[in-house]
């Protein structure tokens, strides 16, 4: 019996070894440990044995039962282990075969350009606000200290609603300014982009209708140094640290005194190139100190109260920011193009 | 404003290189548009004295030259033009030289002989005949180089000699010796001949291309050479007789001078960009200030002086009324007699055409030279014109007439100012003279004309009449109205300078208004508290005089200079200060103060929201005009819109596709959406928030509504696509109750089968559907194209509370399928309500899932099938519940819209 025991172990676990299916590795359980299995036939000869050899015979025959199970189980888990990495071998994909990504829309590029304006005011104190685009001749220019024969007031250079010129397109986001001062308690630090008008034939860098932001702060104490600093800090954000910037006298009739800022040319680093015109520099805004004038017409005490303002052209910096070569493309709004950004 | 910086050296020595000073004057405040170098291209061209010529062996066009070109050796150059003598002094290209355009010139062989360089015309040195009047040059036909255009037919006999006849008066005649007569003009003798045999005849001549034995058609009648106009001849027949050649110096100079310094050439001229607060800067004179003080250095300022001793009385001879004294402020005059109108010297030519002006004779030039240097227009009339002697600063009457010097007849009105005499207008005040009164080259006696008029006035006609000038573009900035003397003497100065006349003794001047100096405290602390600097009083001071500001008796009061206007308190001479301490100087610092509360209004989150659901939905933003063609109405279908006007119309539009403001910003959809069609791009989704602006507004003005607009096209887009963008958004918002509403008499812009307007609660926020198949045709469109249209404020209004947590359900849920049987009228949205009408409270979710037709169902009806979700938040249902639920359900179908269970 010994020997049978040990015969059908080495038998069994040779079998269970070289199994390959998990139907053949269920054959071979049945086969020896089934209810009619070689080792049950063995086991059912136990009662024959006298009662000296059954404890040994029969913990035997559990180490063998034992091993048997063993070796089933081990070679069950190899089968599954093999099953599964033969079905991930056939699961395999080709993954450069096209994402199917779901169509996103796009901000139009310049109102991305005016997003990241915004939130660096809106981060240093500023509320932004919004205002009529037809607007009266009296805020676009008289509140502004640009009196009766200022150039910018002819009809050749602002579209008017009537013959008297008391309404017209805004020519500038400028009167935001008045109307903020109207309307607002001290002190005020506010931006407003918006839509102007002027009158320009369309072409590559000009258009009649365009976009401006501008900005203000009346506070007291309030220096030309604060401009500087504050519009540093807005070149620094749009265009990139260390972002060198210029200050150049110029002339508004609602600030004094006046200036423009420059950004050195990225592309030539001011050494002069055709895309600034060889100046090494190219104008981004006109700011200034707000002209006593104005603020007195707003009923602002300018020997109490200071402050400076600033207006920039929103196409020109979306243009510099995405480097788009042509204005019409902003306003041609050819998917092609807004998708790009 | 151009500025010659030759010219401006007279006042201010200024060594800078062009970079460097158009640097220095940006940054201290006169913007530098860019620089010119005149004789950038040119190098290493000379002046050459032609020693001899030979006609070249192998040509029979080209000449071989010799020319002294102050070198030890002279030098031989090849040239085929034909205006060249010898003695004559020329510009000679050396080798290795430049020319404008790049053209290098080198030594080379032409036919076999070698040519050491070139000799220059004109327009080679990048000049032409304004420059230079007597570089034009006229060429007589010379019949030796007669080539006819049919060879068998040749109108001139190739064998044709002195005395044979040509045609009328016209023989031949040969040329037996050219020199020159002066002033460009040649003596000529020729070789004839007459009945009684040959006979020679010396005429004088312009034509520059005669040279010993040519042959030239004589017209002895008139005593001329004939040129190939004169022969009614094609410039091909006369190849080498061109009205082109060497530019032949009638300058004062020798050889081996450098070209550039002849011709003025040498000069760097700086474009300025000039803000109108500051007309002084118009002038050579304004910019000099500007750059003494930028590079901090002396000014030499001459007082002009007249000799005078003219013969005559001034007031004898004019008189000048003002009887407008608020339009003319000031009127100042001089007279000069015996005038002799010529060309101007070359140094002034030269300065006018380097500040763009054209050269004209003498006295012009002298009344443009003045207006450049001092910036005071100047104007000079002929005085036998000036009938009765008097000049008279007077109103026009309305629909008086002038012809304007550039010979247009103008009508003015009694807003304009006029120049007269006792009869006529003779001028127009400030902007231009008039055809009547033109200095011409037989004028004699001279009145100079330096005035002071009121800006507007000038502005206003300019504008009016379409003619803006130099001078009126000075008059409407305002001009300093002490500077009409020092620029009348100036002008009668250079009259002497130039020998161009005898000026009378004594000045008319009218100074109906006496300007008073501005006097300004200078406040050091509160110049320096408004830039944020520490600059101290004594530089103050000093910026401040080299400016021209004087110091007064009273200490810390300074006395504007009369020539700015535009300084008239602290903020302005803070200014100053800050243009001369350097703008770039100014420290930097950040704001200080009260805190702001900055951020963004709920409107302007609003806007936000909706353009991020707009772009996820797959979207993209446009920007559109705000002004459309009125035309737009008609081709969207509302032409009584267009017929009530009811729109903002601009007065002076561009073009009338961008007359007048939008009311709707639909067309502006629908031509972006047609543009992109036209390219060809598939599947496009665009959207627009922008405004429409109705009548109604406050004082006047508009009321701006903002809409929210979408568009769209594509392969397979239909309704529901589009309503889903829609529902999205309004989802977006939590925005409740919303629902849509078709079969309405809607927009005929739309489709009207496939148009709904959209709801949330009781508030029509909008509509949206198919564009109508012909509108989409109108803009060029044969797509299907979709619109939503909805309203900014109302989406404001309706937009829900911000989120409250909810608890998940605990329960689950159990789900039920109906489909019901309806007529085909009976809407969805309509068997939607009555599901959650006839739900007795468990009813969480309804969604469609199918819609049939056909097989199984009769005809005129639909089935269509619903997914229920029920659900209690208390307990687990059990299906008798659900069942319940589902039976109260059916019986609303049934009651409300007819509608059985299938």
């Amino acid at each position: 019996m010994k020997e049978q025991l040990a015969k059908i172990k080495s038998e069994a676990l040779a079998a269970f070894g070289a199994v390959t299916s998990p139907a053949a590795l269920d054959e071979l359980r049945v086969r020896y440990l089934g209810k009619k299995g070689e080792l049950t036939a063995v086991l059912k000869q136990m009662g024959k044995l006298s009662a000296e050899e059954r404890p040994a015979m029969g913990a035997l025959a559990n180490e063998v039962r034992s091993a048997l199970e063993e070796a089933i189980e081990t070679a069950s888990q190899k089968l599954e282990a093999e099953a599964l990495e033969e079905r991930l071998k056939a699961e395999a994909i080709d993954v450069t075969v096209p994402g199917k990504a779901p169509k996103l829309g796009r901000e139009h590029p310049m109102y991305s350009a005016l997003d990241e304006i915004k939130d660096i005011f809106v981060g240093m104190g500023f509320t932004v606000l919004d205002g009529p685009e037809i607007e009266l001749a009296e805020l676009n220019f008289d509140r502004l200290n640009a009196e009766e024969g200022h150039p910018s007031r002819d009809w050749s250079d602002t579209f008017y609603f009537d013959e008297d010129s008391r309404v017209m397109l805004r020519s500038q986001t400028s009167p935001m300014q008045v109307r903020a001062m109207d309307s607002r308690q001290l002190p005020i630090r506010i931006i407003a982009p918006g839509r102007v008008y002027r009158k320009d034939e369309v072409d590559a860098t000009h258009s009649p209708m365009f976009h401006q932001v501008e900005g203000m702060v009346i506070d007291k104490n309030v220096t030309m140094a604060d401009l500087k600093g504050t519009l540093n800090l807005l070149a620094e954000e749009l265009f990139g640290k260390g972002t060198v910037t210029r200050f150049r006298p110029h002339h508004f009739p609602f600030t004094e005194p006046s200036c423009e800022m420059d950004v050195q040319c990225h592309k030539c680093g001011g050494a002069g190139c055709p895309t600034c015109k060889g100046e090494g520099w190219i104008e981004l805004l006109g700011a200034g100190m707000i002209h006593p004038n104005v603020l007195r017409m707003a009923n602002i005490d300018p020997e109490e109260w200071s402050g400076w303002a600033f207006g920039m052209g929103l196409e020109r910096t979306a243009m510099r920011r995405f480097k788009i070569a042509d204005l019409r493309l902003i306003f041609e709004n050819d998917v092609r193009f807004l998708e790009q950004f | 404003m151009n500025l010659s910086r030759k010219w401006l050296n007279e006042f201010v020595e200024i060594n800078a290189g062009d970079r460097e000073f158009a640097e220095a004057m940006t940054l201290s405040g006169s913007k530098v548009e860019l620089t010119h170098d005149m004789g950038e291209e040119i190098s290493n061209v000379v002046v050459g004295r032609i020693l001899s010529m030979e006609r070249h062996e192998n040509s029979d066009h080209m000449w071989v030259c010799q020319l002294d070109v102050g070198k030890d050796e002279p030098v031989q150059i090849v040239t085929g033009a034909w205006n060249i003598h010898e003695g004559d002094l020329v510009p000679v290209a050396l080798h290795k030289s430049t020319l404008p355009g790049g053209k290098k010139i080198e030594k080379g062989k032409l036919r076999g002989v070698l040519s050491n360089g070139m000799l220059c015309s004109l327009k080679e040195l990048g000049l032409d005949e304004r420059d230079f009047p007597y570089g034009v040059i006229t060429a007589a036909a010379l019949l030796n180089d007669y080539h006819p255009i049919d060879p068998d037919k040749p109108s001139i006999p190739a064998d044709i000699k002195p005395g044979d006849k040509m045609f009328g008066s016209v023989e031949c005649a040969g040329v037996a010796n050219v020199s020159p007569s002066g002033e460009g003009k040649w003596e000529c003798t020729l070789i004839r001949t007459e009945d009684d045999g040959p006979c020679a005849t010396t005429l004088v001549t312009d034509c520059q291309n005669l040279h010993k034995w040519d042959l030239v058609a004589y017209n002895t009648k008139t005593n001329t050479i004939c040129t190939l106009a004169d022969l009614r001849a094609e410039q091909k027949e006369f190849p080498n007789c061109i009205p082109d050649g060497i530019f032949v110096l009638q300058e004062n100079c020798k050889p081996g001078d450098d070209i550039k310094t002849v011709t003025g050439l040498d000069d760097h001229v700086v474009e300025f960009e000039i803000t109108p607060n500051r007309p002084d800067c118009l002038s050579v004179i304004g910019l000099a200030r500007e750059a003494a003080a930028t590079f901090d250095r002396p000014c030499r300022f001459h007082q002009p002086e007249v000799k005078g001793g003219g013969e005559g009385v001034l007031p004898e001879l004019l008189d000048v009324e003002t009887p407008d004294p608020e339009l003319c402020p000031r009127y100042t005059a001089r007279m000069v007699r015996n005038v002799k109108i010529g060309p101007s010297p070359k140094w002034m030519r030269e300065r006018l055409r380097a500040m763009g002006v054209r050269p004209i004779n003498n006295i012009v030039d002298i009344t443009n030279y003045v207006m450049l240097e001092y910036g005071q227009p100047m104007h000079a009339f002929d005085y036998r014109y000036v009938k009765g002697g008097k000049i008279v600063v007077r109103r026009a009457q309305d629909g008086e007439e002038l012809t304007t010097l550039d010979g247009n007849v103008r009508k003015l009105t009694s807003n304009m100012l006029v120049i007269a005499d006792d009869t006529r207008a003779v001028g127009l005040a400030g902007i231009m003279g008039g055809l009547n009164s033109e200095i011409v080259e037989d004028t004699v006696d001279v009145v100079f004309e330096s005035a002071n008029f009121d800006g507007t006035t000038i502005r206003k006609t300019a504008l009016a009449l379409g003619m803006r000038t130099e001078a009126s573009a000075k008059f409407e900035k305002g001009l300093d109205i002490l500077n009409t003397l020092p620029a009348v003497n100036r002008a009668c100065e250079l009259v002497e300078l130039l020998g161009a006349g005898e000026v009378l003794d004594g000045v008319i001047d009218i100074l109906n208004y006496v300007p008073q100096p501005t006097l300004l405290k200078v406040e050091p602390d509160k110049i320096n508290a408004l830039l944020g600097t520490d600059v101290s009083e004594n530089v103050m001071y000093t910026i401040l005089q080299k400016l021209g500001f004087e110091t007064t008796k009273e200490r810390g009061v300074v006395k504007v200079p009369s020539w700015r206007g535009d300084v008239k308190e602290m903020a302005d001479l803070a200014e100053e200060v800050a243009r001369f301490y350097g703008y770039n100087n100014i420290p930097t610092t950040l704001m200080r103060g009260q805190t702001t509360l900055g951020g963004y209004s709920p409107e302007q989150k609003l806007e936000q929201k909706l353009g991020a659901v707009c772009r996820s939905c797959g979207y993209d933003e446009i920007i559109t005009y705000s002004f459309i063609s009125p035309t737009w109405y008609d081709k969207i279908g509302w032409p009584e819109a267009h017929a009530k006007q009811e729109f903002f119309k601009i007065m002076n539009p561009l073009g009338e596709d961008t007359s007048i403001m939008r009311t709707t910003t639909l067309p502006s959809m629908l031509d972006i959406l047609a543009r992109n069609y036209s390219y060809r791009n598939k599947d496009v989704r665009l959207y627009e928030l922008g405004r429409v602006y109705l009548p109604g507004g406050e004082d006047g003005l508009a009321d701006e509504k903002k809409v929210l607009t979408l568009g769209a096209y594509g392969e397979g887009f239909d309704f529901c696509d589009l309503k889903g963008a829609v529902e999205a958004i309004l989802k977006e918002i939590r925005a409740e109750e919303v629902w849509f509403e078709g079969w309405r008499i809607g927009d005929d812009a739309y489709h009207p089968g496939r148009f709904a307007t959209v709801w949330v609660g009781g508030v029509e926020v909008g509509h949206m559907g198919q564009i109508h198949p012909n509108v989409a045709r109108n803009f060029g469109v044969d797509a299907e194209l979709y619109c939503a249209e909805l309203d900014f404020d109302k989406l404001f209004q309706v937009r829900g509370a911000d989120p409250e947590y909810v608890p998940l359900p605990k329960f689950p849920s159990v789900t039920r399928d109906i489909a019901v049987v309806c007529r085909e009228a009976v809407t969805v949205g309509a068997l939607e309500k009555a599901i959650r009408k006839g739900a007795k409270g468990l009813l969480k979710e309804v969604s469609l899932f199918d819609i049939y037709r056909g097989k199984g169902v009769d005809e005129g009806k639909k089935s269509v099938a619903f997914s229920l979700v029920l659900r209690a938040d208390d307990r687990s249902l059990t299906s008798e519940e659900a069942d319940e639920d589902v039976k109260a359900i059916l019986e609303a179908l049934e009651k409300d819209c007819g509608a059985k269970l299938r």
